[in-house]
């Protein structure tokens, strides 16, 4: 094939087109599917997973899935077996239970105000350009915290108590993850800072407290924080068990994060500090305006991986008798009538926490893209 | 150069406007001595230029006025402040002291006219409207007013330099400190730099620079003190010091910036 090799003048030549090969679909197709034999085999391997793995799941959970019903009849066949499909209207049954564990019904609306007031608030968080953000900030992490407390618990305002033990289901995963992100992230700052910091006594505690902590399993602290911890108690004073298995939760969060704080303050050169000294900013000053807004911008990954894992270590509770949302789907499994549908309360289970930590993850990404300033 | 010498050229500018006094300092990092015996005065509208060897100690000597280094010996007093261990006193002395860096040191989350507006906002406790203003008169005065908006990763070396020396200049500082504010400069962006800190010192500021830039200290300087090994050598006027050096290592130093 001979090219067609057109020739201009030195100082003349105007800008091309890029060969058509290159560019476009065709272009993605090459050089991504198929730029080599080896790459051309491994994308039809690849397409052959896909397809006996995703078309089997749709036919299970969608195509042939029951949706419609009201009792397990429905879901099962001759012998009373469970049909091999995705039973919704299981989940639709245990809906109440599963989100809300055994929370008064007629109460449920304290939860749901709780959750519409959060979705109110955050709404306005995600327009660009809303001036009174930090107006939002500090009500939902100092108000909106005192809100929820009284119409959770209940016992004034005409509210009657609704207590702990009956908190279950997607309703207190939620209490338990946002309590512990919501203190992990100042506590592991401070931690962080304190570790860092010159005074060797401060240092040696943050050291101690954060080595501590992450030294344990989390089992080892909801468990200790449940059956250990009154033993120390004296007689007659008894903590509620949530309250001690949130504390515990949220020291032990806090250890992780101070550290991945300490990762991002490690990556900030020595010239951030001294400009900020040189300009007379004090500690204080220098830590909150110039270091930190930097150091967590850089470990946003690192933070939300914590949370993520946090908000998936809140099903661990179910070992000091909190039915979190997993604890919930499994305390159905044990009802007589509905016995035989695990693997639809999994799947439902595995979704919702999916959404959730899926939302973070973008949430972070958008976080990451929207601070970035070239640099 | 003798010591009674080297003594008759400090004890010329004592003065009773002197803004920095550096009396008998010194500095170890660890075992090492970086700083032996600096005696050093600097009076309102002086501008120095501080040159010499790498790891002679010209940046760490500066670095101490305005403490991100800690002396160890001797005495440091900037307007009439001791600098010692004394946050307060440190502060204060920041305050009044202005720094410039090789690598500029720019916030890089804030843009321009936020890194220029921060420490007036902050520690001067000016409005923000105000220091915005003020803000914008200085990027007036480094000539780049129309890059206030962008963050400091997206001008070029020469450009946040100058931001760098217009932060300074926002505090309204009394002394201006340079840190080889040219060398990490592609060459062609040395000269609008240079430019705007001769036209710092024409203004009348007092400016102690460290810098290999001659052609600067000739044009500026009132005095260019040379150090090796943590001493200062040789103090002299810019005309003696190029054309009449005393010290063999002066004429040793000189000989190899200025061989090409």
């Amino acid at each position: 094939m001979t090219m067609e090799q057109k020739t201009y003048e030195v100082g003349a030549h105007p800008d091309l087109e890029p060969p058509i090969t290159t560019v476009g679909v065709i272009g993605w197709v090459r050089a991504n599917l198929v730029s080599t034999p080896f790459n051309a085999i491994l994308t039809i391997v690849s397409l052959y997973l896909i397809y006996i793995s995703v078309v089997p799941f749709i036919e299970w959970a969608f195509i042939d899935a029951i949706w419609e019903g009201s009792s397990d009849a429905v879901c099962r066949n001759e012998n009373g077996g469970p049909k091999p499909v995705a039973c919704w209207v299981y989940i639709d049954v245990w809906f109440k239970f599963i989100m809300y564990g055994r929370y008064p019904v007629e109460e449920l609306w304290r939860i749901n105000l709780a959750y519409i007031i959060a979705l109110a608030a955050a709404v306005p968080l995600f327009i660009p350009g809303f001036k009174y953000k930090h107006w939002i900030g500090v009500f939902l992490l100092f108000v909106y915290p005192v809100i929820a407390y009284f119409l959770f618990v209940g016992d004034s305002f005409g509210l009657p108590q609704v207590e702990t033990p009956l908190w279950g289901g997607m309703f207190l995963t939620l209490v338990i993850a946002i309590s512990g992100i919501v203190a992990s992230l100042p506590i592991g700052i401070v931690l962080a800072l304190g570790r860092r910091s010159d005074m060797p006594i401060v240092k040696a505690i943050c050291i101690g407290f954060i080595e501590f902590w992450r030294g344990i399993p989390l089992i080892t602290v909801l468990f200790m924080s449940s059956v250990m911890f009154p033993l120390f108690m004296p007689e007659g004073m008894n903590f509620d068990k949530l309250i001690r298995a949130l504390i515990g939760v949220m020291l032990f969060s806090s250890a992780y994060m101070a550290e991945v704080v300490r990762g991002g303050l490690q990556a900030i050169p020595k010239g951030q500090y001294e400009a900020a000294q040189s300009l007379g900013l004090s500690y204080w000053k220098m830590m909150g305006l110039i270091i930190l807004p930097q150091a967590l911008k850089l470990v946003i990954p690192g933070i939300v991986n914590t949370f993520i894992g946090l908000f998936k270590d809140t099903t661990l509770v179910l070992i000091i008798g909190l039915f979190d949302l997993l604890g919930a789907v499994q305390a159905t499994f044990t009802n007589p009538k509905w016995g035989g549908f695990h693997t639809t309360g999994y799947v439902f289970a595995a979704f919702v926490f999916w959404v959730f930590c899926f939302s973070m993850s973008r949430y972070s990404q958008h976080l990451e893209k929207k601070l970035h300033t070239g640099h | 150069m003798s010591e009674t010498a080297l003594q008759s050229q400090t004890e010329m500018t004592v003065s009773n406007d002197a803004i920095i006094q550096m009396i008998n300092v010194h500095k170890w990092f660890g075992q090492f001595h970086v700083l032996k015996d600096i005696n050093l005065t600097v009076n309102k509208g002086e501008r120095i230029v501080i040159c010499g060897p790498s790891g002679s100690g010209k940046s760490t000597l500066i670095r101490c006025l305005n403490r991100l280094e800690e002396h160890q010996k001797g005495q440091i007093i900037i307007e009439g402040t001791e600098l010692t261990g004394d946050l307060k006193h440190v502060e204060q002395i920041r305050r009044e002291v202005g720094m410039v860096f090789q690598h500029f040191n720019l916030f890089p989350h804030l843009t321009v006219l936020e890194n220029l507006a921060l420490a007036p906002i902050w520690v001067r406790k000016m409005p923000r409207a105000e220091s915005e203003e003020l803000a914008m008169k200085y990027l007036t005065r480094v000539k780049i007013p129309e890059q206030a908006a962008k963050y400091p990763g997206q001008l070029s070396g020469g450009q946040q330099q100058r931001v760098a020396i217009a932060r300074s200049l926002c505090m309204n500082p009394k002394v201006m400190l340079f840190d080889e504010p040219t060398s990490a400069l592609d060459p062609e962006m040395i000269s609008e730099v240079l430019d705007v800190m001769v036209n710092l010192a024409e203004s009348g500021m007092t400016m102690i620079c460290v810098t290999h830039e001659m052609g600067f200290a000739r044009k500026i300087a009132n005095q260019v003190i040379f150090m090796d090994e943590g001493e200062i050598i040789e103090v002299n006027d810019p005309e003696n010091f190029f054309n009449n050096p005393q010290s063999d290592r002066t004429k040793l130093f000189l000989s190899q910036i200025l061989a090409h």
